[in-house]
């Protein structure tokens, strides 16, 4: 519709995926090449199609039904070549025009229906699917792509590919069969006048494809100035009390202002550019109309063109207008869609490179003891897999050997590798070189199933998700009712914190937990991690600071959590280190130190210097 | 209805000049669809029929028509841009108008205003809000046109024959109702689809933060089947607005076709009565062709201008608030440690809180938001170094926004230097006084804008407060040093990297008083040891108050103020309070008791 300007979208996280929705400057035979790709992962598209297009050819050929009506009645119901009004004709004409606008109208609502319908399900299939698969690639691919952008891989890419095809797709197939059916029309009336018509519209189009490549490319700019723009409100609204305490008011009123008006700027030449080619067509319908009018009239006398034929094509021409304005602006539509649904097709078509083995093996029951045989780790650069990895190491040659139920504890600088260390044991990553075995069982041949129940590991931050306490702990064990979830609670020494809660283990704790503090939120980590009940559990402790009372609750709960289990800890606290009945101390990826606490001090190397700045730091 | 039109006058008023070129192009785009319609009657007629009928064909005639076709398609093409064009300036326009107001008032009304709104809550009034207010300037240029239109097809309906007339009033108002009753019920579905993508979109970022939890508990089937319901709840939705357009596109169109066709059998017998021309009736025709598109902009003004009231009410909400920081004209001298004082303060805080402002608590520390502190007395000499230290929620975030004057006591006085914080100069303030957070904020901006925030300082005072705050290092190791952008509030940077680029930039202003909240409480422990030290090393001239849970932060201070539940329970050097204050001994040594117990199990 023309006046309504097509705001560009404002997804939420436009500013984290900006630079992936620029728009794909590989040719039409990728664009070709993605669509026969969604389309053979995507059967719900091709189910029924034919139905559909038989639909779309019936709701299309209706529309030139009219001007025929029109060039009927004026040749022969109104007797133009003499004798008088045939209202007989014109009865038959409009009745046969009328019963062919219902049918069309009744098929191109079904087609629409069967359309979206179609591209809905299959979308939200598609959803579903990169949403499994993210979930399936290895921690290591995560990591290669941006949080915000994964998200972005299962929503806005997703919605973009709906919107185009429900609006602009739709449009666009409709318009092909107009202009086609109307073109068909055109020559069966006369072959001259449809040269003229065709001859003016080349020149159109042309104009179209000039302004559709601008109109890319402003509203690229206006996408990338709402981002900088919406960047510096956040700043006024989430930075107030740092504006406030440094009096940077003016300051950042100014860098608003200017971002504002960059945006309003970049806007308003989109609009002006998409204003000018609307125009543009009515200069062309209208040119292209006159000129009907002369050929119609100079050839036409004496020849095959009636009066009818040229007020018929009169309609005609208007159903060549809209089609050419709306190929151009969905052109950008579909390079947006396109581009899109291969960012989607692309994640699909990563192999997980962690996957549950064929056969898998279970872990024998009982304590775990662990094993790493040189084991190396480097990061794979982008096409790589983990045994042919080039990128740095961060893990060199180790080779260890930890006795079951014993409690480690793993300490080192920022890059050490013992992150890496607790990935490779959790089998988050595989290793480039060597193996972990685990219970004797090399690790990468444990089935998925055993692998979990089996090895827990706790992460930094808590990590809920929204619903209630006991939903969050039940995720440790599915089965688990109330009564277990409490039980364990109260076996971590937690009872008195849950009492306190408004609900108890029904307290809701919000989107992400954000409705508990940081350690409350481990607090619940905790309980998960025991309800789950392995026989090995990672740990990696958080590094900020919670206040006292949890801190408290937090060491006593992990004194229950640990008992009796191997435990690694990833230890940012001296009292983890000193209760641990192995330190291991990691350097350049390597471990440099091992041995108890006390020894490791009194040999007064790389862990004596860092437990000095510990004790520096805990007392006063 | 009322508010609506309220509304619409107010966006006329705010920008005439768009409005004036739009509306111009509008009328100029009616008169000549109108003018289109009758020019090709008038060619049926006069150019058409009679070269048929006769045979042959009057050139003069003939030219004529062709100038008046293109002459009348040039204007409107003209009048289509004016109208796109104005309506375009229009709402934009009036985007950045209400914009640059909303957040000068963010920039004006006091903290304690912000904390009564949330974040999405404040960002939604700059951005959707403005957006779906003046979405409604879009449509209003088309609307006049549209109207216009009407009006003249009307009168020359009634003019022309009462007989077309009758199937233009009957066909016009079925496609306003049509129109009206569509556009309500496809946005109402629009708005859900809406929510749904809201939805989808929260428990995927949920979900992919969570991956390793997700991973391993092996949770993926179960949190596959979560989102996949939430998927379909979307697709659900998608269908049905999907069904209404289904129904309703196909409508639009037929309707006028329908009306054509009574042209042509009304026009027919009409003709053959003598009452009309062919040209009358290919002019109708025609013109029900044109005019049928526009009126569709009705239904869509008329069903986003709920909408637009909605948000427009939010953002008056947001200009209509009150209240003001009124700043003194004080300009505090002195070039060491400021003396500052409470005298009996109480604050309450405000009942619904945001979280996120008050750095250093969180959402379960209602108690803090709700309580605030009272009947607070206490003074700092000059130059001391003093440690608040108090359990979550004990006020000590609160003593310290008061003590920079975030927000004023409702009771008593917060002294600088002897006299009334309030009587301050704005730009003494800032100048004198600087706060870090917990929850460090740093601009989109590089790395030495986020210590100097457009200050005049040096080189050498950049790379002197980066490494009073340990930040030198790192901040060296960046792709471009200092002039390294960080990203949108920092992103690019660790939690405690951004924590040492906030302290430098309180260090690289020399206040003579720092409040630390919590400030280095990312920063590794080791770090933070090294910060402190470097801190009473590098003879600041400033009075420091350091708000802390870690002791190696405590231990640094010369005395230490113990908060509980909103007011000062003890005072006194840290050795004392361990010695004289049970609760205060069994805050500070929770961490040895834990560790003492762990020793225990394990040995």
């Amino acid at each position: 519709m023309p006046g309504i300007p097509s705001t560009p979208a404002t997804e939420d996280d436009q500013m984290v995926g900006s630079p992936s929705a620029l728009p794909n400057t590989r040719d039409a035979a990728g664009a070709w090449d993605t669509l026969m790709r969604g389309l053979r992962l995507s059967p719900e598209l091709r189910a029924g199609l034919v139905k559909t297009l038989l639909l779309a050819l019936l709701a299309t050929a209706g529309r030139a039904i009219v001007p025929v009506a029109v060039q009927q009645t004026i040749d022969h119901g109104l007797g133009a070549r003499g004798g008088g009004v045939d209202l007989e004709l014109v009865w038959w004409a409009v009745g046969i025009a009328l019963v062919a606008v219902l049918v069309t109208a009744v098929a191109s609502g079904f087609m629409n229906a069967r359309l979206i319908t179609a591209v809905e399900t299959a979308l939200s299939n598609l959803r579903i699917r990169a949403f499994r698969h993210i979930h399936d690639l290895s921690m290591l691919h995560q990591a290669t792509q941006q949080r915000g952008g994964l998200v972005a891989r299962v929503t806005t890419d997703i919605d973009e590919i709906s919107r185009f095809m429900s609006w602009g797709g739709l449009n666009l197939l409709t318009s092909v069969g107009q202009v086609t059916v109307a073109t068909a029309v055109m020559f069966a009336y006369s072959w001259r006048l449809t040269l003229v018509v065709l001859a003016t519209f080349v020149p159109f189009v042309l104009a179209g494809r000039w302004f559709q490549v601008r109109m890319t490319a402003a509203y690229q700019l206006v996408r990338e100035r709402v981002g900088a723009m919406l960047g510096a409100v956040a700043e006024t609204v989430v930075g107030a009390p740092v504006v406030r305490a440094y009096g940077v008011e003016q300051r950042t009123q100014q860098r608003l202002d200017e971002r504002i008006e960059d945006h309003r700027s970049a806007a308003v030449r989109a609009g002006a550019l998409s204003s000018t080619f609307s125009g543009s067509g009515e200069v062309f319908a209208a040119i292209a109309t006159a000129l009907v009018v002369v050929v119609g009239v100079v050839t036409g006398v004496g020849g095959d063109v009636s009066a009818g034929t040229v007020a018929a094509f009169f309609f005609l021409i208007t159903l060549f207008v809209d089609p050419v304005l709306i190929a151009a602006e969905t052109v950008n539509e579909g390079q947006t869609a396109v581009a899109g649904w291969r960012r989607v097709l692309d994640i699909l078509d990563m192999e997980p490179d962690v996957a549950d083995p064929v056969d898998g093996i279970e872990i024998p029951d009982g304590p775990i003891g662990i094993r790493f045989e040189h084991v190396a780790f480097r990061y794979p650069k982008p096409g790589e897999v983990a045994a042919d990895a080039s990128g740095p190491t961060v893990l060199h040659d180790i080779d260890l050997e930890i006795a079951p139920r014993t409690r480690v504890a793993v300490v080192g600088e920022t890059g050490s590798g013992k992150t890496t260390f607790a990935k490779l044991l959790t089998r988050l990553m595989d290793p480039s070189e060597g193996q972990v075995l685990v219970a004797g069982v090399p690790l990468h041949r444990v089935a998925f199933e055993s692998l979990r129940r089996r090895i827990v590991m706790v992460p930094q931050d808590g990590m809920l998700f929204e619903g209630t306490i006991a939903d969050n702990v039940r995720m440790g064990r599915d089965d688990a009712d109330d009564e277990l979830i409490e039980l364990a609670f109260i076996e971590l020494g937690l009872a008195d914190w849950v009492e306190e809660l408004p609900d108890h283990l029904r307290t809701e704790v919000g989107e992400r937990g954000t409705a508990l503090s940081a350690g409350e939120r481990q607090l619940v980590a905790l309980a998960r991690a025991y309800i789950a009940n392995p026989d090995l559990l990672v740990l990696d402790e958080a590094t900020s600071a919670v206040d006292p009372a949890t801190e408290v609750r937090l060491q006593r709960a992990l004194v229950g959590l640990t008992a009796g289990r191997t435990t690694v800890s990833i230890a940012h606290r001296l009292s983890t280190a000193e209760a641990a009945d192995e330190v291991l101390v990691f350097d350049a990826g390597e471990i440099v130190e091992r041995g108890s606490h006390a020894d490791l001090v009194d040999a007064g190397g790389v862990y004596g210097v860092l437990h000095e700045s510990w004790r520096r730091g805990s007392a006063a | 209805m009322r508010r609506g039109l309220r509304l619409i006058g107010l966006a006329l008023r705010e920008a005439p000049k768009p409005f004036t070129v739009g509306g111009l192009g509008a009328g100029l785009y009616a008169g000549m669809t109108v003018l289109s319609a009758v020019v090709l009657g008038w060619v049926t007629d006069e150019v058409i029929r009679p070269a048929f009928d006769a045979g042959e064909v009057d050139r003069g005639l003939l030219w004529l028509a062709v100038g008046a076709l293109v002459g009348v398609g040039t204007l409107k093409a003209t009048g289509v841009i004016g109208r796109r064009l104005g309506a375009y300036a229009a709402q934009y326009r009036l985007q950045s108008i209400y914009r640059r107001r909303v957040t000068r008032q963010y920039l004006k009304l006091p903290i304690e205003w912000h904390r009564r709104h949330s974040t999405g809550e404040l960002l939604s009034n700059a951005n959707a809000d403005i957006e779906s207010a003046f979405f409604i300037a879009a449509p209003l240029p088309m609307s006049f046109g549209a109207s216009v239109m009407l009006i003249v097809t009307a009168v020359l309906l009634l003019v022309t024959d009462p007989f077309l007339a009758a199937i233009g009033f009957t066909v016009g108002p079925a496609i306003a109702a049509v129109n009206w009753y569509f556009a309500r019920r496809m946005r109402l579905a629009a708005m859900d689809a809406q929510q749904k993508r809201a939805d989808v979109s929260e428990t995927a970022h949920e979900s992919f933060d969570a991956a390793v939890v997700v991973k391993t508990l092996g949770r993926e089937g179960a949190e596959t089947r979560r989102f996949g319901a939430e998927s379909e709840g979307l697709r659900d939705k998608m269908i049905e607005f999907g069904r209404l357009r289904a129904a309703f596109d196909p409508l639009m169109e037929a309707l006028p076709n329908v009306a054509i066709l009574a042209v042509l059998i009304v026009g027919a017998w009409r003709v053959g009565s003598g009452d009309l021309s062919a040209g009358d009736l290919v002019q109708f025709a025609y013109l029900f062709r044109l005019v049928a598109l526009p009126m569709r902009v009705f239904g869509w003004l008329l069903g986003e201008l709920p909408r637009a009231v909605v948000g427009h009410e939010r953002v008056e909400k947001v200009l209509l608030a009150e209240g003001e920081m009124e700043y003194g004209t004080a300009i505090g001298s002195g070039d060491a440690g400021a003396a500052t004082a409470f005298d009996a303060v109480a604050y309450q805080h405000p009942a619904t809180v945001r979280e996120d402002l008050l750095p250093g608590t969180t959402a379960t520390d209602d108690a803090d938001h709700t309580r605030g502190v009272q009947d607070v007395t206490f003074e700092v000499a000059p130059g001391r170094t003093i440690a608040v230290v108090g359990p979550t929620g004990s006020g000590k975030s609160t003593i310290a926004a008061l003590l920079v004057r975030l927000f004023d006591p409702h009771l008593g006085e917060v002294d600088f230097d002897g006299a009334d914080l309030r009587d301050l100069a704005r730009s003494a303030l800032s100048e004198h006084v600087a706060i870090v957070f917990q929850e460090s904020f740093l601009f989109d901006d590089t790395v030495r804008g986020n210590i100097t925030l457009g200050s005049d300082f040096g080189d050498d005072e950049v790379r002197w407060a980066a490494r009073l705050a340990q930040a030198d290092g790192f901040v060296e190791s960046l792709p471009d040093g200092y002039d390294t952008q960080v990203g949108e509030r920092g992103s690019t940077l660790s939690g405690g990297q951004k924590q040492r680029i906030a302290l430098a930039r309180a260090l690289i202003r020399r206040p003579r008083l720092l409040v630390l909240d919590d400030a280095t409480s990312s920063v590794d422990p080791a770090v933070e040891t090294a910060i402190l030290t470097n801190l009473s090393a590098a003879g600041l001239p400033s009075t420091v108050i350091v708000v802390a849970y870690r002791r190696s932060s405590i231990a640094l201070a010369d005395e230490v103020v113990f908060v509980r539940e909103g007011t000062i329970a003890a005072r006194g050097t840290h050795a004392d309070l361990l010695r004289d204050v049970p609760a205060y001994a069994h805050l500070v040594t929770a961490y040895e008791d834990v560790h003492a117990s762990g020793s225990e199990v394990s040995a």
